[in-house]
């Protein structure tokens, strides 16, 4: 059981006009620190330990291979070649190739990009934050699907700069 | 009926409060929570865990089937939806309703009558509210005599338009003609229709809104909440009373939320939305909202209620045991929230690991937050980390417990947009209350930090 805020207000009550600026408790589920600052105010922080009661579940069907759950691990599909940009994403997130569900990709390999082109979205805490190319080539090799969690910093797709960019 | 076992079918700071209740009237709780949140607060605190699905919403939160298992599973009489995915999903409220569990929200019906904005406005115009005035334009020639009515200035919109597309502001009756001509060729190329219709501009609006409890007989309004400071429609900084307010408006807000939750025969808690229009000193139905809401704790400040455990008690059946004259206001309240984003790269996303978590203590001063040092910030879910909310005897006292509050914060680990609160309360405008929809945009424009970085911070980065 936790202490609620009026419990942690009850208990500065009693030690407020005490000369005392810090206080530490500490039991198996749960602990609370306290501490008066220069002004005569109190901070708190607390930490619950206590371990979740997980309640058993009947076996479930799990996803077939290939089947999106949004939780895969960050594929790396695309391995780093020579002379190839990487596309790599700022944030985790949910990686999206098209602005919308059934709307055609922002790319495709093959297609011409400038730095500024928007090459995909990544959903993050239910903002979507466009990824640019952030290089002028071709699309070399998209190593995601639709849909595939990816976490920060993952390489999103390779932009061969050799091939010249767009086309004057 | 006994509630005896609720199923709380959200996450994060809401799970926590409505948990915290549930405990205080020895009901059981059981947490429906995704693989993400599976180690969460909320998790280590409810009697049981049930596991719902992976982590992103569609796979859990927002899955009904997934939601309606775990409440059997658990044996739960009840779910409670909190705020947000399911809260307002009539499937789960007639799914609840087929299997024998109550759902703790209004009927199907009634989520059906407040659930689509269009029908909505009908049910307030039924309920006689007043709505923003405007009507379609079927014949140009008729738009003298319609822009007379409404009044001006008025906008030009495109019925295929939406999100602000598709809009002109006419301010002078000798444009108007000229100004329907262009807005239905620039909606016919744009749109592929050329329909346009006509509605009163609201120049200077307040966003302020009525907390309504309710028990399918006797309505109640627990007094008005000012949500004006918003940025792209996402609530930042809420307070209670609404401030500065002529009284008799406040009155006329109160009594049209009663009329419409008497209307619909309304049962549990419900908020009414109203766009005050400052200029002409009137007010407008905006839309219901047929859940607890984020903001819900300045009203319990300013009232005395434990708004869940009346959520609780009408779910039950019970009428409620108070009626409006004993519902006494009490000071001030205001509410921040705190979301893990960084105002200074465009309000960029912070998920990840809270390192330090360290929150305000004192008289006047309540946390709701799932957080704590050790915490997993997933990207899946939106960026509320908590809510600060402070009472004060009134409004000077609450904003200089704010204050100080704000400043004790301290969460590490994640960015956070303690500093943009810090940065708003020394805002001569916002100290002296009542700012319009539009302040918050015209204080980011003005403000340093937030012009600082450019719009595509969000965007990718480059190999």
């Amino acid at each position: 059981m936790s202490l609620t805020g009026e419990d942690v207000q009850d208990i500065l009550r009693i030690i407020d006009d005490m000369d005392v600026d810090r206080l530490h408790l500490r039991t198996g589920r749960f602990e609370l620190s306290l501490r008066r600052s220069d002004d005569g105010e109190w901070t708190q922080s607390a930490r619950t330990s206590a371990e979740p009661v997980l309640m058993d579940r009947a076996p479930e069907e799990r996803p077939a291979d290939g089947e999106r759950d949004g939780t895969a691990p960050d594929k790396q599909a695309v391995s780093g070649r020579e002379g190839l940009a990487e596309v790599r994403t700022p944030l985790p997130g949910a990686f999206y190739r098209a602005p919308k569900p059934g709307a055609p990709p922002f790319v495709e390999i093959g297609d011409e990009v400038t730095e500024t082109t928007v090459v995909g979205i990544v959903e993050t805490m239910k903002l979507m934050n466009s990824v640019y190319a952030g290089a002028t080539g071709t699309v070399a090799d998209i190593g995601l699907a639709d849909g595939d969690f990816v976490e920060q910093g993952a390489v999103l797709m390779y932009i061969d700069t050799a091939a010249g960019g767009a086309a004057p | 009926m006994i509630l005896r076992r609720v199923l709380i079918a959200n996450r994060g700071e809401i799970a926590l409060r409505i948990l915290r209740t549930c405990r205080r009237l020895g009901i059981e709780t059981v947490l429906a929570a995704s693989d993400a949140d599976l180690a969460s607060v909320p998790a280590r605190l409810a009697d049981r865990v049930v596991r719902l699905g992976p982590p992103p919403p569609s796979a859990s939160y927002l899955d009904v089937d997934a939601v309606l298992a775990a409440a059997r599973t658990s044996g739960a009489d009840a779910i409670h939806p909190g705020y947000g995915f399911l809260s307002e999903n009539q499937r789960l409220a007639q799914a609840c309703a087929e299997a024998g569990i109550v759902f703790i929200g209004p009927t199907v019906e009634q989520l059906a009558a407040v659930g689509d904005k269009l029908e909505a406005r009908r049910h307030a115009i039924a309920a006689g509210l007043p709505v923003v005035p405007g009507g379609p334009l079927d014949d140009a020639g008729d738009a003298a005599r319609l822009a007379a009515e409404i009044g001006f200035p008025l906008l030009v919109k495109a019925v295929g338009g939406g999100g602000g597309r598709g809009m002109k502001q006419v301010h002078d009756p000798a444009a108007l003609a000229s100004t329907i001509d262009l807005a239905m060729a620039e909606a016919g190329a744009a749109f592929g229709d050329p329909r346009v219709y006509l509605e009163r501009f609201v120049a200077t609006g307040r966003h302020v809104e009525v907390q309504l409890l309710a028990d399918g007989e006797n309505v109640v309004h627990l007094g008005t909440r000012d949500c004006s400071v918003q940025r792209r429609y996402q609530k930042l900084i809420e307070e209670a009373p609404a401030p500065v307010l002529d009284a008799a408006l406040r009155e006329e807000m109160h009594r049209a939320a009663v009329a419409l939750g008497k209307y619909l025969g309304y049962r549990g808690l419900g908020t009414v939305e109203f766009l005050v229009d400052v200029d002409r000193g009137t007010f407008y139905f905006l839309e219901m909202n047929a859940r607890i809401q984020v903001e819900h704790p300045v009203t319990e400040a300013i009232t005395g209620l434990d708004l869940v455990a009346e959520q609780l008690a009408v779910a039950e059946g019970r009428s409620l045991s108070f009626g409006q004259a004993d519902v006494s206001f009490s000071g001030h309240a205001i509410e921040c929230r705190i979301n893990a984003e960084d105002w200074a790269r465009d309000f960029q996303p912070s998920p990840g690991t809270v390192t330090e978590a360290v929150w305000p203590l004192g008289d006047g001063i309540r946390i709701d937050t799932h957080l704590q040092a050790g915490a997993t910030v997933p990207p899946y879910y939106d960026s509320l980390l908590a809510k600060l909310i402070v009472h004060g005897r009134d409004r000077d006292e609450a904003l200089a417990r704010l204050r100080g509050a704000l400043a004790r914060c301290a969460i590490d680990g994640v960015s956070t947009n303690t500093a943009l609160h810090q940065a708003v309360l020394t805002e001569t405008d916002f100290a002296e209350g009542g700012v319009d929809t539009a302040w918050f945009t015209r204080f980011l424009r003005d403000h340093p930090a937030a012009g600082s970085v450019s719009l595509s911070s969000g965007g990718g980065t480059h190999g």
